[in-house]
C-alpha cells in the first residue's frame, strides 16, 4: 500500500508539473497513454524516467489512473487523514493514561490498562448492553414499520406523495429538535402518551424517570424519527420488483398475505440489508438525542449507551484515554456491521 | 343553457362521481386509508403538539390538552420572542459554517466521484478505495473525537493563524466555526462522493468515450460534459448535506463547547434552552425547537423529493 502511494505521489508531481508547463502536449505522453502508445526510448520527445514509471503504473492499473488521480486523490487523502488517521491516533491514545488538563498524551508508556478498566466498570458493561439492545430493537422495529408503510403506500393509493412526505418529515429534523418534542410527549402530567394510556386506564407512567422503561421510550422515539427512512428504501425496493411476480402469485391463488410473505419480502433482501446498516449506524449516533433530552452529558438513568458514555468520560470527566478506549469498542461494533456489508456490496458489484 | 343550469348539471355529475367512488371503494380500501391516516397522525402529532404548545401561556399549558389549540385568551407569542432572542445569533453562526461546508463538500464529492467512476482503471484497485470511502460514511464519530480535539487544539491552532481576523474585532471563538467547516467537509465527503457516484454510474458513457477519443482531457470532459449534467444530483446532495450539517450536535459540542460562546451554533443553544432550576419551560422549548428547525423544515417542504432521493441512495 505504501509503495503504491510513493509511486503515485511521484507520478502526481510529474503530471501536475506538466499541466502547468505545456498544457495539452503533456497528455500525449502523460495520463492518456494507452498500451500501444508507450513512448519508445529515444523517440521524438524523450520522456524522463518519471514519465516511464507513470506509463508503467498506467499500464498496470488502467489507462486513466494517473490523470484521474488528480480528481480523487486529494479528497481521498483528506478522508484518510480525518477518518483513518484519526482512528489509528485514537487507538494510540487509548493505550496511554492520558487524562486531566495535560495538553498532550504521553506516548512513552503504552498498555491495555484502559480496556481492563472498562471490563471492570459496571457502567461500561451496562452501556454496552444498552447499546446492543438499542441497536437490535430499534433496527428491527424501524424496519418492520417501514416495510408495512411501504407495502401500504405501494398499493396504488391516492395522495401517495402527501402520505410519503408526512412519513418522512421527522427524518428532516435534528435530534436536538425531536428530543424536545418527545420530552413533551412523555411528560408525566401533560404528555400525550400518558393521556392516551389514561383513556384505557393505564398510567400515568414516568417514561424518562423509570430506568427499566426509559431505554424503550427512547427506542420508540427513534423509531418514530427513522421509520420514514426505512419506508423510502423499501418503496424503492418494491418498485424494482417486476409486476409479473405479483401476477404469477395471484394466478397461483396465493392470498395477499402469503404473496407478500413468500414472494415479495424475500426479494427485498438487498433493501433490508442496506437499510439495516444505515439504521444501526444512526442508532450508534443516538448521542445527540440523549444529550438533548437532559441538556447534559448524563443521560437518564438506564439509557446510557456507549456513545454517551464515551463523550461523558472524555469531555466531562477528562478521562481522555478511557474515552478513547470506549470509542474503540464502539468502532469495533460498527466495523462488525460495516465489514460484512462492504464485502456483500463488493460481491454484488456495487462498489 | 343558462349559467344556473350549467352549474346544476355540474353539481349533479360531481355528486354522481362521488357516489360512484364511494360505491367502488371496497371495505379493504377503507381499512387501508384508515391505517394510512392513523399513521400520518402518529408522525404529525408530536410536531403538532409542539406547535400548539409553543404559543400557549403557562396557564393554558396546564389547562388545555397538549394537542388542543390554546383557546382565545391562552395565546401568547412571548415564548417565541424569547426563543428568537436566544437563538438568533446561533442561527447566524450555524449558517456561517453550514453553508460553506455544504457547498465545499458537494463540489469535492462530485470531483471525487467523477475521478473514481468515469475514467477507466481496474476495478480490483478501485474497489478498495471506494470501500474505504464508503466505510467512512458509517464511522461512529465518537471514534475520532479525542484525536480531533487534539488535532485542532494542539496541532493546528487556527486561533493563532487567524490573528489578523481577531484584530478586526471578531471574537476568537470564531476559530471554532472554521474548524467546523473543515471537519464537516472531511466527514461529509464520503456520503457526497457515494451519492454522486451512484448518479455517475447511470450516466451514458458514449458521449464521454467519444470525447476522450477526440483527445479531450479528463478535466475538459468533467467541465464540459459531466458537470453540466450533474445539476439534479447537486440539488440532492446540497439538500441532504445541509440538513445533516445543520442538525449535527456532536461536533459543535466538541469544537465550540459552550453555549455562552459568541460562536455557539443554534443546536448547541437549543439543547440547553428552557431548562432551569424552577423546572422545564415547555412552551419555550417548543418555540425554540421550531425556530431552530425552520431552515431544515423549509428545505424539506420545498425540496421533499430531492431529500427523499438523498436519504434512499
Amino acid at each position: 500500500m505504501f509503495d503504491l502511494y510513493r509511486r503515485l505521489s511521484g507520478a502526481l508531481g510529474r503530471s501536475s508539473g506538466n499541466d502547468n508547463a505545456s498544457g495539452n502536449e503533456a497528455r500525449t505522453d502523460g495520463g492518456v497513454v494507452s498500451d500501444r502508445s508507450v513512448p519508445e526510448p529515444g523517440s521524438e520527445s524523450d520522456p524522463g524516467p518519471l514519465a516511464r514509471v507513470g506509463a508503467a503504473v498506467d499500464r498496470r492499473l488502467g489507462s486513466d489512473f494517473l490523470e484521474s488521480s488528480l480528481f480523487w486523490l486529494p479528497p481521498f487523502l483528506l478522508i484518510a487523514l480525518f477518518v483513518y488517521g484519526a482512528i489509528i491516533w485514537n487507538l494510540l491514545i487509548s493505550l496511554t493514561d492520558y487524562r486531566g488538563f495535560a495538553n498532550a498524551p504521553d506516548y512513552g508508556n503504552l498498555d491495555f490498562e484502559m480496556y481492563t478498566r472498562a471490563l471492570a466498570d459496571p457502567g461500561f458493561i451496562d452501556a454496552a448492553v444498552n447499546t446492543l439492545i438499542l441497536l437490535v430493537a430499534f433496527t428491527g422495529a424501524t424496519l418492520a414499520v417501514g416495510l408495512l408503510l411501504a407495502i401500504l403506500i405501494d398499493r396504488g393509493i391516492r395522495f401517495e406523495n402527501a402520505f410519503r412526505t408526512i412519513y418522512l418529515l421527522p427524518m428532516s429534523l435534528s435530534f436536538v429538535v425531536t428530543a424536545q418534542f418527545w420530552l413533551w410527549m412523555y411528560n408525566f402530567n401533560n404528555g400525550i402518551v400518558n393521556l392516551l394510556l389514561g383513556t384505557v386506564g393505564i398510567g400515568p407512567i414516568s417514561f424518562l424517570g423509570d430506568q427499566t422503561i426509559v431505554l424503550w421510550a427512547v427506542i420508540f422515539a427513534l423509531m418514530w424519527q427513522f421509520s420514514g427512512y426505512a419506508m423510502v428504501v423499501y418503496l424503492a425496493g418494491l418498485r424494482a420488483i417486476p409486476t409479473e411476480h405479483y401476477e404469477a402469485a395471484q394466478v397461483d391463488g396465493a392470498s395477499t398475505l402469503k404473496m407478500y410473505w413468500r414472494v415479495i419480502i424475500p426479494q427485498l433482501k438487498g433493501a433490508t440489508i442496506s437499510a439495516a446498516v444505515v439504521l444501526m449506524v444512526f442508532g450508534m449516533k443516538a448521542f445527540d438525542f440523549l444529550y438533548s433530552l437532559v441538556g447534559g452529558y448524563r443521560p437518564p438513568n438506564g439509557a446510557d449507551i456507549l456513545a454517551t458514555k464515551m463523550v461523558r468520560e472524555a469531555y466531562a470527566n477528562l478521562n481522555w484515554a478511557y474515552g478513547a478506549a470506549i470509542a474503540i469498542v464502539l468502532f469495533g461494533m460498527a466495523l462488525a456491521v460495516i465489514g460484512p456489508y462492504l464485502v456483500y456490496e463488493y460481491r454484488r458489484n456495487n462498489l | 343553457m343558462s349559467d344556473a343550469e350549467i352549474r346544476r348539471a355540474d353539481a349533479t355529475t360531481r355528486v354522481a362521481r362521488l357516489r360512484r367512488t364511494v360505491q367502488q371503494t371496497s371495505p379493504g380500501e377503507v381499512v387501508l386509508y384508515a391505517v394510512l391516516v392513523v399513521m400520518a397522525g402518529f408522525y404529525l402529532v408530536p410536531i403538532e403538539s409542539g406547535l400548539v404548545t409553543s404559543i400557549k401561556t403557562n396557564t393554558a399549558i396546564i389547562g388545555t390538552a397538549p394537542y388542543a389549540p390554546p383557546g382565545a385568551n391562552g395565546v401568547t407569542l412571548e415564548k417565541w420572542g424569547t426563543a428568537i432572542d436566544a437563538l438568533l445569533r446561533g442561527m447566524g453562526n450555524s449558517l456561517l459554517y453550514a453553508v460553506p461546508a455544504t457547498v465545499i463538500s458537494a463540489v469535492l464529492g462530485s470531483v471525487t466521484a467523477y475521478g473514481l467512476t468515469m475514467p477507466t482503471w481496474k476495478r480490483a484497485y478501485k474497489a478498495p478505495l471506494i470501500a474505504l470511502i464508503v466505510a467512512g460514511i458509517f464511522i461512529p464519530y465518537q471514534a475520532v473525537l479525542v484525536p480531533l480535539t487534539q488535532f485542532w487544539s494542539q496541532w493546528v491552532g487556527i486561533a493563532q493563524h487567524l490573528s489578523f481576523v481577531w484584530a478586526l474585532g471578531v471574537p476568537d471563538d470564531y476559530a471554532g466555526i472554521v474548524e467546523l467547516v473543515i471537519t464537516h467537509v472531511a466527514y461529509g465527503l464520503p456520503i457526497c462522493t457515494l451519492l454522486f457516484r451512484t448518479y455517475y454510474k447511470t450516466m451514458s458513457t458514449e458521449m464521454i468515450e467519444s470525447a476522450r477519443l477526440d483527445g479531450a482531457s479528463l478535466r475538459r470532459v468533467y467541465r464540459r460534459i459531466v458537470l453540466p449534467l450533474s445539476g439534479p444530483m447537486f440539488a440532492v446532495v446540497l439538500i441532504y448535506q445541509f440538513t445533516q450539517i445543520w442538525n449535527d450536535l456532536l461536533f459543535t459540542l466538541v469544537l465550540v463547547s459552550t453555549e455562552s460562546s459568541p460562536a455557539a451554533p443554534v443546536v448547541l443553544i437549543l439543547a440547553g434552552l428552557g431548562s432551569s432550576l424552577e423546572g422545564q419551560d415547555f412552551a419555550l422549548r417548543m418555540a425554540g425547537a421550531f425556530f431552530a428547525a425552520l431552515p431544515t423544515l423549509a428545505v424539506y417542504i420545498f425540496f421533499g423529493e430531492e431529500f427523499a432521493e438523498g436519504v434512499s441512495a
